[in-house]
């Protein structure tokens, strides 16, 4: 397509976060010359959103510290702001958006970048409960804060022991909090990661001083004495002065699926994000997508896929050929430790671990089904990742005592299989 | 304030002005091509990687360990690499030029 074809059409977004921002500038950098406009229903300028619950939660920076683009860089690029703006519903036929101040809004291509909200379970009596929060937004984290600031006995219950959960926990127990984490499960970080590394993470914040408490499943929140009392299904009770709920998240699908696209754990996309209309894409936490690298459809919660799929929708819609096939990979920042995941390591039947002569903590978790590494957890251990990164993008076959064994050096040559 | 200069990979030069925050941020913020920061800074994705010019490696040191590890396997690496979400903009990095390295 040239760049005059381009020209008089216009691109709309429907969500202004890591994948929705990143689309739009690479849209721009593809050779796309007419209209980008994005809407989102956030008030404030699109921002980073993992830092939230890390290093954002402590400090006491305004959310212009921590935004994807400065202002200026949207209007260099002519790129459309809607802030505060939501989308009612989508037009197929018409090719055009209903917009809640009643607004309509023409478009030749859509991208749906509607990511997620967070899960508040039907808990009797959270709907009463006082200074209870999810933890997605920045909006989120000033009412914390603020809570957070105004509690003399600053009692935390955290309901989830998820990233989202552990990081929260790290965060206001630094701030001073009393916090404690209840986990429904046997385990925390039960639904993402290995026994060994659910201990190594329990034993971490209980060195902390924060009380980890597992097979914990609320059934009640009573208000007591002007403070929210916690019950869990065994009897044990907690009184909390602020309580932060991190169960998960709902994929927001409501517009596609209104709108008769194609839904399965998310909207279905294609290799080059394109849902079953041609002229909408999907991108991000949302979408329900192929990841040739493991030979499955897979919904993803990360800033990588956000990005890598925003980069692919805008080669797409310039009629590029782009290919996507990224292995996936995360982090979580907690206390002094930091964590690198990468691939996905559903469907493993062993796992290695492998622990570095270090003053500090220093290991790694190697997630194989039989003898081809899935995924790669490491901690404090960057070293760790980025070869995991390689092997896993290489279907490289490791020599696992070699790679148990810590006193042979993490060099490529010394790990594959000869 | 310190000026400092990004040579693109395509041999561009872009020279930014900043006062605070990361020079990352300041990359990101001003659409410098092969700067990514997806991470949002916090030495997590290596999409800031750029090579210190060699006069100028006393202004901003050598990578920390983390940048060394997270660069260790790169084919574009070397004894001036830096992630530069961890250089922060101060009057000391004034006159810094910076090559945006390759990406793998």
């Amino acid at each position: 397509m040239s760049n005059n074809q381009t020209k008089k059409r216009v691109c709309a977004v429907i969500g202004a976060s890591h994948a929705g921002v990143n689309f739009a500038f690479s849209l721009r950098k593809e050779g796309w010359e007419g209209d980008i406009v994005l809407f989102d229903k956030d008030p404030v300028l699109p921002y980073h959103r993992p830092p939230l619950s890390k290093a954002y939660l402590t400090s006491e920076d305004g959310i212009e510290k921590n935004l994807l683009k400065s202002a200026e860089s949207y209007e260099k690029e002519n790129i459309h702001l809607n802030l505060g703006v939501l989308v009612s519903s989508i037009n197929r036929e018409d090719k055009t958006l209903r917009l809640s101040d009643g607004r309509i809004q023409d478009y030749d291509k859509l991208v749906i970048a509607t990511g997620a909200r967070p899960v508040i379970p039907p808990i009797p009596g959270i709907d009463m409960a006082t200074n209870i929060y999810p933890l997605r937004t920045a909006e989120d984290v000033e009412n914390i804060r603020h809570a957070f600031n105004a509690s003399s006995n600053k009692r935390i219950i955290i309901i989830g022991g998820g990233y989202i959960g552990l990081e929260t926990a790290a965060s206001l127990k630094k701030l001073g909090g009393a916090v404690t984490v209840l986990e429904r499960e046997e385990r925390i970080l039960a639904r993402v990661t290995a026994p060994e590394m659910s201990n190594f993470f329990m034993q971490l914040h209980t060195q902390n001083g924060v009380d980890v408490l597992t097979n914990k499943n609320v059934v009640s929140i009573k208000p007591v004495n002007d403070v929210n009392m916690v019950v869990c299904e065994d009897g044990s009770e907690f009184e909390a002065d602020i309580i932060v709920v991190g169960v998960g998240i709902r994929v927001n699908l409501e517009l596609a699926k209104d709108a008769g696209l194609h839904i399965e754990n998310g909207i279905a996309v294609d290799e080059t994000a394109c849902t079953n209309d041609k002229n909408i894409y999907a991108i991000g936490d949302c979408t329900y997508h192929y990841n040739p690298h493991y030979k499955r459809r897979v919904r993803l919660e990360s800033v990588q896929n956000a990005v890598d799929q925003a980069k692919v929708a805008a080669a797409a819609i310039c009629e590029k050929a782009p290919v996507y096939d990224t292995i996936p990979w995360f982090w979580s920042d907690q206390y002094d430790v930091k964590l690198q995941m990468v691939g996905l390591s559903e469907g493993y039947n062993n796992i290695l671990i492998r622990k570095e002569e270090s003053d500090g903590v220093k290991f790694s978790i190697w997630y194989f089904k039989d003898d081809t590494l899935l995924a790669v957890d490491a901690v404090n251990n960057a070293k760790a990742y980025v070869l995991g990164t390689k092997f896993i993008k290489g279907h490289n076959k490791i020599d696992q005592s070699k790679l148990a064994d810590n006193s042979v050096p993490f060099k490529p040559a010394n790990l594959l299989m000869q | 304030m310190a000026k400092i200069t990004f040579i693109t990979t395509d041999d561009k030069t872009i020279t930014l002005e900043g006062t605070s925050g990361s020079v990352m941020q300041l990359a990101v913020d001003n659409s410098v091509p092969g700067i990514d920061g997806d991470c949002g800074g916090v030495c997590s994705c290596a999409t800031c990687h750029v090579h210190v010019a060699p006069e100028h490696i006393e202004k901003t040191g050598v990578a920390s360990e983390i940048e060394e590890d997270m660069l260790d396997l790169n084919d574009y690496s070397n004894e001036r690499s830096r992630l530069c979400c961890q250089l922060e903009i101060s009057e000391a990095l004034d006159g810094l030029v910076l090559q945006v390295a390759e990406s793998d």
